[in-house]
This record gives structure tokens, sequence and C-alpha cells, in this order.
């Protein structure tokens, strides 16, 4: 890569724009908001080469915050948009908003196939187990018995895992990060190294209609619960205390004790392990940390750069004649009018 | 003033076509390739120098069980030495491959018209398939035709037997056994047929030497059968007048994809084409697809609204955004159509109509997405609708299509259907340094320190900016949430959406299209007949032939279905009656008494077949008394 000559590094400032944020105070958006902007300058990233694309929600109004090029799509419809984008051209930084019931629900399908052709983008998906604007319905990842104006008496369906939903499509990165906490800028920036879909899922706290839901995990006086992952570190929580192993006789994992700083026979990360990656988004909560940080990490060829590069060789050799083309197949000659009969 | 609808009478559903033509249709099972031979025989006319007109009709099912009913598939030529416009009213000649195929054709079939049935196939179990009590070649059920019974199952296999193919295979060569008999039967050239053989087959050689050696029993049958004895001999149809130069056929399909790249091309830009598969409109995403060199990106997206919204996505980033589909297809796309009104950015959508509604009649013809092009999303939400009149008009369409798009920066509908998007027709090769282009300039221009870049400021057309993401200076965020009046921002308040409201119906209602010109008469007639699409060819002939008899009617076809040509209305006012024959319950009909406060009278078919010339004659004939003047307005 050449170095890029910038007239000066730009800050977290120029990345905000003069439009009023409308989402409500406390709404864990305005900490991720924070978090992006201070992820851009470390990354390098320039504002004309920088595309945030949307779909609807509280969340997708994210755009219109970000001094970058910005489209506010339809619901569900982003990594779709996005895919357009991408291949129109590819040189451009994409990055995808969206949340829980926009990129799972009536966008699942748009997620799914993204993940599985693996374009060249970050997608941020902002879970706060609820949907807000549209006043506090449950979502597809609100947990069995949420009560919520369209299910008063509790839901009765199992929520949809983000992680897993994203590993099972075929997704080469997957991370969570926490609305609140420092390590998102680092989250966020590992996402955006990897080249081609990089899937966060950021537990974002909803505080009108779904306040402290991740509470168990993301207080501060509950961090013992949270288990940050680190490529190459064993898995430890808790203070050092306790650490992730493998039950080698029911291929499970389980939590053990740690006793001295004696990490033998626990798991050593390796963001490139697909079968860690499969039994860490599917770790139950409770029994066991919430896994954090990278938990997979594996490129694999672009979408974009394959249909680029199919794109040329089709077209190798080959100039572009109109008159050419409209004038093939088999054709005949009229020399002058017959004579009508 | 009230109207009646006329429906078409059994009457004149049977009435004569025209002599200086034949009309030919080969049926068969949905797996005898009636479709390749009919194709073949399109281009053996071609070559002759005859002007057609096709009509494919085939089942939905891709291979319906063997011998029944619902598997026919058909495929019917018009060719003559006159202007041809349509594919024909009754056949003179019906091929029927199978029972099925026989039950299913020949009552069309002119009285005294021929029929080649393949004796071979008339056996028990297919008699019963077809639910035929006794074999009608053996009875006198089909005496009012002439017959000509033809083991051609038996004679085939006979002519490639050298070539040691399975039985099955063999019996695959039946279609150019009985191609090849039509080709005499009309003192076609075969030369062409066997070239192509050898170039379909080129990497089975046996395949190619066995279908060739069948074409050639088919034709020898015809010259050595003495069939003359049966009174059946050679047709010749002579060359039609056409306007000398280079020509060849095209389906819609194929007219469709090359107009727009070549609108593409005219506008400077990149295509991209999302789309997803569905009959009949999957037909341009593959001729596309095989056109990367002149910049075209295809995208076979997860569905109808990733195809729509990929396509927005590409022109948002600079390329012309093109989507494809059918009526079921264009019902998903509506939220991203509003979108693409809302953010103001070009877009080509085709619609390759069909039978409705939901999956209604896949492979079947229709004009009934005129209101669903017209008015069919949320909010006031207009954009221009174009319609196409036959298979090669779709080229200049599509042109048209990408030069609104891109110089009004607005979606475009284009209107096909399932008659358009398959049928084949001569096409006169273009010029293309005919074709002023017309490239798009994107927005570079860095405001002035102090002033801020704005998105939604407009020219003297009402088009706003385009500017491409990675140009520096000009970010701006758009979106489909309501914008304020040059700035873009988000804006709520009353009298900027009445503003805005107002500024997308005026740019449209704006854009610059041809005054409506009259096809065949003048202004200020007694009768003129109005209709857009594919029925062009049916009206044409309809009123030519009126006119011959000396009746005063006029043809007007619609290209511009929305906005509507301005000097549309005085045109319509100007004759004392109108008939608007349409396949669909009266779309066109209803839009122009909404816009013009006329009395349209509608004539109306859904049966999933295209008009037929007699239908619309007979229609024009009711409105005059037998000394030609004009029947007074019925009640």
């Amino acid at each position: 890569m050449n170095e890029i000559t910038t007239i000066r590094p730009s800050t977290p400032k120029d990345w905000e724009t003069d439009q009023e944020v409308r989402w409500c105070p406390g709404c864990g958006d305005y900490a991720i908001l924070k978090a992006v902007q201070r992820t851009m300058p470390e990354i390098g990233a320039t504002p004309e080469n920088t595309v945030f694309i949307s779909g609807i929600g509280c969340s997708s109004r994210f755009p219109y915050y970000m001094e970058t090029y910005g489209f506010h799509t339809i619901h569900g419809r982003a990594p779709a948009v996005a895919t357009g984008v991408k291949l129109a051209n590819p040189d451009l930084d994409v990055w995808i908003i969206t949340g829980d019931g926009d990129g799972l629900s009536i966008g699942g399908n748009h997620t799914m196939h993204l993940l599985r052709r693996n374009l060249d983008c970050q997608v941020l998906l902002f879970n706060n187990e609820i949907y807000g604007l549209t006043k506090g319905q449950y979502s597809p990842t609100s947990r069995v018995g949420t009560r919520s104006p369209s299910t008063p008496f509790g839901s009765v369906d199992r929520p949809a895992r983000p992680c897993a939903f994203a590993l099972g499509s075929g997704a080469r990165f997957i991370a969570r990060g926490i609305d609140v906490h420092k390590n998102l800028p680092s989250v966020l920036k590992a996402a955006h190294a990897h080249r081609g879909a990089a899937f966060v899922e950021i537990f974002q706290n909803c505080i009108v209609y779904n306040d402290d839901v991740f509470a168990p995990f993301t207080e501060k006086a509950n961090a013992g619960h949270q288990l940050w992952l680190e490529h190459g570190q064993p898995m430890v929580f808790a203070g050092g205390t306790k650490g992730i192993a493998l039950d080698t006789e029911r291929l499970t994992l389980k939590v053990v004790d740690i006793a001295d700083g004696d990490t033998s026979g626990v798991i050593v990360h390796n963001v490139t392990n697909r079968a860690i990656a499969h039994m860490l988004v599917e770790m139950p909560f409770g029994p066991f940390p919430m896994a954090l940080g990278v938990l997979y990490d594996d490129p694999a060829p672009t979408f974009e750069s394959a249909v680029v590069a199919q794109n040329a060789a089709a077209s190798e050799g080959k100039v572009a004649d109109l008159q050419k083309l409209v004038s093939k197949g088999q054709t005949w000659m009229v020399e002058k009018e017959p004579h009508a009969i | 003033m009230a109207s009646a609808v006329h429906q078409v009478t059994p009457e004149e559903a049977s009435a004569n076509p025209q002599p200086e033509a034949v009309v030919v249709r080969f049926a068969g099972d949905s797996g005898d390739g009636m479709q390749l031979t009919g194709g073949q025989f399109t281009l053996s006319a071609a070559l002759a120098g005859n002007d057609l007109a096709t009509f494919p009709d085939f089942p939905a099912e891709i291979r319906a069980p063997q011998g029944t009913l619902f598997g026919v598939s058909a495929f019917q030529i018009n060719f003559g030495s006159v202007a041809i416009e349509t594919a024909g009213d009754a056949p003179d000649v019906l091929v029927a491959m199978n029972p099925a195929a026989l039950k299913t054709n020949v009552p069309d079939l002119k009285p005294g018209g021929l029929i080649i049935a393949d004796e071979g196939e008339f056996n028990k179990r297919n008699l019963e398939k077809a639910k035929y009590a006794a074999n009608p070649l053996e009875d006198d059920s089909l005496a009012k035709w002439q017959l000509l019974k033809l083991n051609i199952s038996q004679l085939t296999l006979e002519a490639v037997k050298p070539f040691g193919l399975g039985n099955k295979e063999a019996l695959r060569c039946k279609n150019m056994w009985t191609l090849g008999l039509a080709l005499w039967m009309f003192d076609r050239d075969r030369e062409p047929l066997v070239q192509w053989l050898k170039d379909k087959f080129a990497k089975a050689p046996d395949l190619a030497e066995a279908n060739i050696a069948a074409l050639n029993a088919g034709h020898a049958y015809g010259e050595t059968a003495e069939l003359g004895a049966q009174g059946i001999g050679q047709l010749h149809v002579p060359a039609a007048p056409v306007e000398p130069g280079l020509y060849r056929t095209v389906t819609g399909a194929d007219s469709i994809s090359m107009g727009l790249v070549a609108g593409a091309q005219l506008a400077n830009l990149k295509l991209f084409y999302g789309g997803y598969p569905i009959t009949p409109a999957s037909a341009i995403l593959h001729h596309l697809a095989r056109l990367k060199e002149f910049g075209v990106t295809t995208f076979q997206a997860e569905d109808e609204i990733a195809a729509i919204a990929s396509a927005l996505g590409a022109s948002y980033a600079g390329q012309l955004g093109v989507t494809c589909s059918s009526g079921p297809g264009i019902a998903l796309k509506g939220e991203a159509l509003g979108l693409a009104i809302m953010t103001e950015l070009p877009l080509v959508i085709v619609n390759a109509q069909r039978g409705g509604p939901s999956t209604g009649l896949p492979t079947k013809t229709e004009q009934s997405d005129l209101y669903q092009a017209v008015y069919g999303r949320n909010g006031d939400a207009p954009l221009p609708v174009i319609a196409s009149r036959s298979a090669a008009d779709c080229f200049d369409c599509a042109i048209e299509a990408v030069r609104i798009a891109t110089q009004y920066m607005t979606p475009v509908m284009l209107l096909t259907d399932g008659y358009l998007q398959n049928a084949a027709e001569p096409w006169k090769v273009p010029d293309m340094g005919d074709y002023a282009p017309f490239p798009v300039t994107f927005h570079e221009t860095v405001p002035a320190e102090g002033e801020t870049f704005l998105p939604y400021a407009r020219d003297e057309k009402l088009k706003r900016p385009w500017v491409k993401p990675g140009t520096p200076g000009l970010l701006h965020r758009i979106g489909g949430i309501e914008k304020a009046q040059g700035s873009g921002n988000l804006d709520y308040s009353a009298d900027n959406h009445q503003a805005m409201t107002n500024i997308r119906r005026d740019k449209v209602l704006g854009i610059d299209i041809p005054d409506q010109a009259i096809e065949q008469g003048e202004a200020g007639g007694k009768l003129v007949v109005v209709g857009w699409g594919s029925t062009y060819g049916p009206i044409t002939q309809a009123v030519r032939r009126a006119r011959r008899q000396g009746l005063d009617v006029s043809h007007i076809h619609i290209r511009h279905i929305w906005p509507m040509p301005k000097n549309l209305g005085d045109l319509l006012r100007s004759y004392d009656r109108i008939l608007v024959p349409e396949m669909n319950t009266g779309q066109l009909k209803t839009v122009l008494r909404d816009q013009f406060l006329v009395d349209a009278t509608p004539l109306n078919k859904v049966s999933g077949q295209p008009f037929r010339i007699h239908e619309i004659e007979a229609a024009i004939g009711a409105y005059f008394d037998a000394d030609g003047s004009i029947k007074a307005v019925n009640s």
C-alpha cells in the first residue's frame, strides 16, 4: 500500500455532522457513535471514501451523524444497497448499521446472503433485544417471556442468536462489543482490518423499553462475567480466577477454576479455529460468561474482488463495439425493395 | 355518457385472416422441441425475406407429464410478402406431434386448413391422456380440414438408424424431421439450419449428423412422397417489401438487453444489473450476463427486493442501476421504488408483464400492470412510465428509459410483456451513429468557503446533482425520510412536505417527451383506436383493414404512459369516439378518462392470449352504420 499523504490526521470531531442527534437521552447509541468517531482517525479512514449505510430503526439514524457519505435506506435492505455500492465502487469503505429487528427480522435474508457472499464491509448490529422506534415490541432476539405491547403475556418464541446466525451464514469475522465499554474501538478496528464481511454484535442498552437487559454482564459489578477473547491467549475471566476448558469426554466447553495463575488445560484462543468459534457463539450465558471481543477471524476471498476479477477476465480481448453487438447472430441483407405482389 | 364494454364474440374469433401470408403452428409435447423448431423455421422465413411475427406459447411447467393436455407447447409463425404485425389469427397449417397437441390446437385451425399429424404417437395411451374416446385420425371428426397423417416417429427412427442412437435420443430428432418437411413445403433453404446444427452439436458430431439426417429425410419425404396427389403442394411465399438494409431477428428480451447497454454507453456510464429469476424477465439477465466487456456487472440477488436495492446502491455509487422483473416481483420492489423516488437517483425498472394477479399465468401475456406502474406505490410517488410496442421497439424504448432516468435523476419504469419478451421479429439493424449521446456529468464542484453543498439544489429541469461517494468536499447523507428543500436534511415540516411533493410531481410532469403521433389516419376523425404496448400489431392491421373498407378510423399508439404527451388530450378530443383495446380490464382507458375527461370505451381481453386482428376489426365495425357514418352513442 502506498503511503497516503494527509494534510493533518483527522480527529474524532472531524467525523461529527452538524445534525442534531435525536436518540433518547441515555441511549447506548450515543456511546457507539462516539466509539466509531474515535475509531475512524485511528484506522486512517478518509471521510469521502467512507459510506455508512443503514436500514430502519433507532440505530439506522446513525449515518446522519457521521461526516461521511451516508445512505439511510429502507427497513432491512441496507446489506442489499451496500452490495450494489461496493460492486459499483470497490474502493469505498462500507459500514452497515443495523439492529436486531432490521438485520435479523425483516432483513434477515439480506444479512445472511451478505455474509455468505463475503462482501468486504463492516456490519454493526446494535442488539437491544427490542423494537425501539416502533415503541417497544419484542424483537427476534428478545428472550422468552419478554412482556411488550405486542406480547402482554410474555413472548413465547425462542430468540435468534446473532453471532450463531452469522457464523451459520458463513461469516469469516465475528466479534462482540458493549456500547459503553472502552474496548469497543479496538473491536471496531479489528473488524475494519478484516478483509471481507466483518460482523459485530454490539450489546446496546435501550434505556426506555428494555433498560438493563444486559446488566448481568455489562454492569461494572458484573464485569467478572465478561470473557474478553484475545488471539493466542488463554480464555480466562473473573480476574483470572476462572477459565474455559474443553470437556473432552462430552465435547463441550466447561468452566474451570484457575489456581495460582496456572492456566494449563484452559483453551488458548485461536481466532481462525472455526470449531471453537461454533462453541463460543453457542455458549449459554449464565453457566458461562459472555464471550466478547473477536470470536472468529479467518479471511477468505471477497465477493466484490471475485466479481471484478471475473468481469475483467470475461472482457479480456473483447472490444465494447455497440455496432457489432447489434449486428450479431444470423443476419441478412435486403439490397433493394422487392416488388409487392 | 355511458359506454358499453365490447366482449369478443365467437363469430368474430373465427373470421379469416389475410391471404398474402401463411400462418403455421407447431404443437407438441413440451419435451418435443417445438420452440426450437419454430425458432429455426422463423429464421428460414426471415432469410427468405418474409416479414414475420411469432407467438411462442408454452406451459409454465418445465417438463409437464408427457402427452397431457396441459403439457402442450406451441409456436406460431405468421410470415408473408406483406407487412406482418401479428402472429396471425387462425393457422393455415397445424403440425400436431401428439393427440394432446391436436386436441388443444385444432379448434383454432382455419376451415380447410392442413393438419400434419404424427400418427405414430396416436396410440391408446396418448389418446387416453388427451381424453379422446376414439382416434380422431381414424374417424371423420377432422373432416372440415385437410389431414396428412404420417408416422413421423417411425420415419425418424429409420432416418437416424445409421448413427446408433438409443430409441429415446433417436426420437428426439423428430422435430428436425418435421422441420425438414416444413422447409420443403415452403421451398426453404436447408443450408443455414445444417450449419446451425453443426455449431450447436460441435461437441457431439454424431448428434449433429443424426439431426441433419432427420432434417434431410423430412425434406426428401416431401419431394418424393407425391403429396400432390393428396392436394398438398409446395407454397411459395415471396419476400416482403421492406426497407433495404441489414436485418436480423430479435426477441424483446434481446432488444431490451442491447438497448440498455446502448443507453448506458450513450450516457457514458457503467451498467449494474440487479436481478432475481422470474418468468418472463429472466432472459434479460441471461443476455446481459454475457456482455461484461461493455462495463456490465450482473448480480443475481437473493430476492426481488435485494435486486432493486442493489441496483439503487449502484446508482448511488455512480453507475446506471437496472432491474427487471414481472408483476409479482415488481410488487416486491415497490418500497425500494419509493426510495429511488425520494432519493432522486436514476434507475431503470423493466416489467415484463404476465397474467396476474399473484402468480397468475407466468408464461402467458397480459397488460394488467399499468396501474401498478403508474400508481403502485405508497405516498404520492410519481415516476415516468414507457411502454414498448414490439420486439424491435424495445431497443429504442430502453434507450429512452436510460435517457430520462439519467437526465432527470428519476427511476423509470419500462413496460413490456410476455409476448414481446419471447416473440421474434425481423429487425433492421440500427446504425449506432444515428443515436446522439447524452453523457452524464457528475457534480464535483466543491462549494466556496463558507458555503455548504446542497444535494437537493435543482436545475431548470428540477433535477438534483448526482454526486459519487468518493468525491472530496461533497459529503452528504440521503435517505427515505422527507428532505428539506436544498439541504436534503431531515424535515418533517408541513410546508416543506407540500413543497417537496409538488416538486417531485412537477419534475416528472415536466419531462421532455415527444408529441403524440398518429399511426394511421388524421386528427379530427370519427373513431380513433388508442393502444399501448404489444397490441400494436393487431390494432395496426385491424385499422388498416377498416380503412381499406373506407371507414374513418385512426390509430394512436402511446409510448409515454406517464407523463403523457402534451398534445394527447386535444388529439383525443378531436375524434367523435375513442376505442381502447387492452389486454386488461380497462386500465389505460381509466387513465385517459381521468387525465382528459374523454369518453374512452374499453375493448378488453384477458385470456392470456394476444388480441386477434378480427376481434379489433369487429369492434371497430360495430361503431359504423352500413353507409360509413358513425352510429349514435349507445346508451
